[in-house]
């Protein structure tokens, strides 16, 4: 068991690592950060010591050792047009963020298991074959178009929401659906074929001769064996979420990193644009890890792989 | 192919989505022909004017004009171009990459194997479209580079399924039969690797294609896609929707033919896993 932690742990951070390397070479990839400034009313001069006050001028794998140095002490640099540290604007943004996240795992979670679950028990019947082909269809809308609709439906038409910024439950309503749709489509037919799966197997006709009742047989035997599958996709799920979000965020003029990230590229402030790549695959990664090691704590068959 | 055909009959789903992408892709090739306008004829005086259905709306204009007065469906015919040559040429590239390297790390194992494996990882390990994005902001809008970074997004699932096929198909005998009868390995890849490994392929590109149609709008959208100038769905959702509340036609109408598109290579995608291999999951 150690020795699994141990192998994900050190794949975790060599994925960090190759990240962190790709964002930094991204933003020095173009000439240094400060001269970005060149024709926002900066002298020379002013961009000079600029440059060196930020340590710009300093050889770039030096530059590049301090930035991989920070990122344990949470330090991702420094943001070029707003000149405050990059962690400071993620921590302002975050909880923003978490809180759309939070809610739109909330209604994956609730509804895609559930669906999944009746599809694969009540498979090939036309209720099953009417929530796969919703969900395959929700699989296609784009995440911004199905903002936009939902903007110009229940804000503009109808009026029943509000439909830009933060606030209130019901600020949160249409962001979250927004960001949901796509990851619950995939996850209940996910559920789906999973459970599929599990019913065939030796231990649910078991079940079935133990006259043990249909909804425990699939609700607690099978549910619990067919999940499994199902946590991994979650951990990677995030990963579409963080992609989501700075959509979303766009759209809905929601103030998480999202949007703090679309912001810092249309400024092109590269650091900052570095600085949250690199906290978001953080995120990814411990997200992930943590994944892996209670998927091994709920099939002991991983651990011995 | 017959028995392809034959199999797709008895879909009519199936059916339905091969008539709408084919109609798309013909609308796209002969964008000139079917656009009633010129796409990027400017007229500032009928800007923002309705669907023809619409009050105020005329019959040139039949699915109305945006904020600087051009033709919306003119545009969203040849919006289909973009949609679809990208999505195609970033399967392609991006697939074709994936899966040789695949079919390497499977077919020769050792430290090949690890090194791309490991990248894949990395590659998978973070949200493609964040790095996308990233990437468009430093490298500057063109079609040129989101074919390059779209690419670069979808050539890890590709290799992966392709190095999973390879090693099954590299333990079979007939490929020992091929060995031991002297053949090269470039002849034992080219004739007995490749042709059974093509078909789950096959079915992981579809979904690329629909995932990276849908990337490629998002990154339009967001301003760092294909150059304004050029029409394309995601471009128009996000010029439109600054008038939102009074024009909707000009960000919704794009969207319905994005979502069609990328509806019926999904169903077609879906039809095509469960005819070659329905245990095939993701």
């Amino acid at each position: 068991m150690l020795r699994y932690v141990a192998k994900r742990l050190l794949m975790a951070v060599f994925i960090l690592w190759a990240v962190a390397t790709i964002a930094f070479a991204l933003t020095f990839l173009s000439g240094d950060p400060a001269t970005l400034l060149i024709g926002d009313h900066w002298t020379t001069e002013q961009i000079d010591s600029f440059r060196e006050q930020m340590g710009y001028d300093r050889p770039l794998l030096v530059q590049y050792g301090d930035y991989l140095k920070g990122i344990p002490k949470g330090d991702f640099g420094i943001s070029v047009r707003q000149q405050v540290p990059v962690i400071q604007l993620i921590i302002q943004r975050l909880p923003a963020t978490l809180e759309l996240t939070a809610a739109a795992l909330f209604l994956i979670l609730f509804v895609s298991i559930p669906l999944g679950v009746l599809s694969a028990v009540k498979r090939n019947t036309p209720a099953d074959r009417i929530a796969m082909s919703g969900a395959l269809f929700a699989q296609s809308v784009p995440t911004f178009w199905l903002g936009i609709v939902l903007i110009l439906v229940f804000g503009v038409w109808l009026r029943w929401l509000p439909v830009s910024g933060r606030g209130s439950f019901a600020h949160l309503l249409l962001p979250a659906i927004t960001l949901a749709t796509f990851s619950t489509a995939r996850i209940a037919r996910l559920v789906r074929s999973s459970m599929l799966d599990v019913l065939g197997q030796d231990f649910i006709r078991t079940a079935r001769a133990k006259g043990l009742p249909e909804w425990r047989i699939n609700y607690v035997h099978a549910l619990r064996n067919a999940l499994i599958p199902v946590i991994t996709m979650l951990g990677i799920e995030i990963g579409s979420l963080l992609g989501g979000a700075l959509i979303t965020e766009t759209v809905f003029a929601w103030p998480g990193i999202g949007r703090l990230t679309l912001q810092a590229i249309q400024a092109r402030d590269l650091p900052l644009v570095q600085g949250v790549i690199t906290f978001g695959a953080l995120a990814f990664v411990v997200v992930n890890l943590l994944v892996d090691l209670s998927y091994s704590f709920i099939d002991p068959r991983i651990r011995n792989e | 192919m017959n028995e392809l055909f034959f199999q797709m009959r008895k879909t009519p789903v199936a059916m339905v989505a091969l008539v709408v992408l084919s109609g798309l892709v013909l609308l796209a090739l002969l964008a000139p022909l079917f656009a009633p306008l010129d796409p990027n004829a400017l007229d500032i005086r009928i800007r923002l004017s309705p669907p023809s259905w619409a009050d105020g709306g005329t019959s040139t204009h039949l699915l109305g004009t945006d904020n600087v007065g051009r033709d919306v469906l003119s545009r969203i015919i040849y919006g289909a171009r973009i949609s679809l040559l990208v999505g195609v040429l970033t399967v392609l590239v991006g697939g074709v990459t994936g899966s040789l390297l695949g079919l390497i790390a499977g077919y020769f194992r050792g430290w090949v194997e690890t090194v791309i494996m490991r990248l894949v990882d990395i590659q998978l390990a973070f949200p493609s479209i964040l790095l996308a994005v990233a990437i468009m902001a430093i490298v500057g809008p063109s079609m040129i580079n989101v074919i390059f970074v779209l690419s670069l997004a979808t050539w890890a699932p590709f290799c992966r399924v392709a190095r999973g096929q390879t090693l099954q198909v590299c333990n079979q005998e007939y490929i020992t039969a091929a060995r031991a009868l002297g053949l090269k390995d470039l002849a034992i890849v080219a004739r007995h690797v490749i042709p059974n490994i093509i078909n789950p392929l096959i079915v992981v590109a579809s979904f690329a294609l629909a995932t990276n149609i849908i990337n490629e709008a998002s990154l339009s959208f967001l301003g760092v896609g294909v150059p304004p100038d050029t029409p394309t769905w995601g471009g128009m959702l996000g010029e439109g929707r600054n008038y939102l509340r009074i024009a909707w036609w000009v960000s919704t109408l794009p969207g319905i033919a994005l979502m069609l598109c990328v509806y019926s290579v999904n169903v077609l995608g879906d039809w095509l896993r469960d005819f070659y291999d329905p245990r095939l999951i993701d």
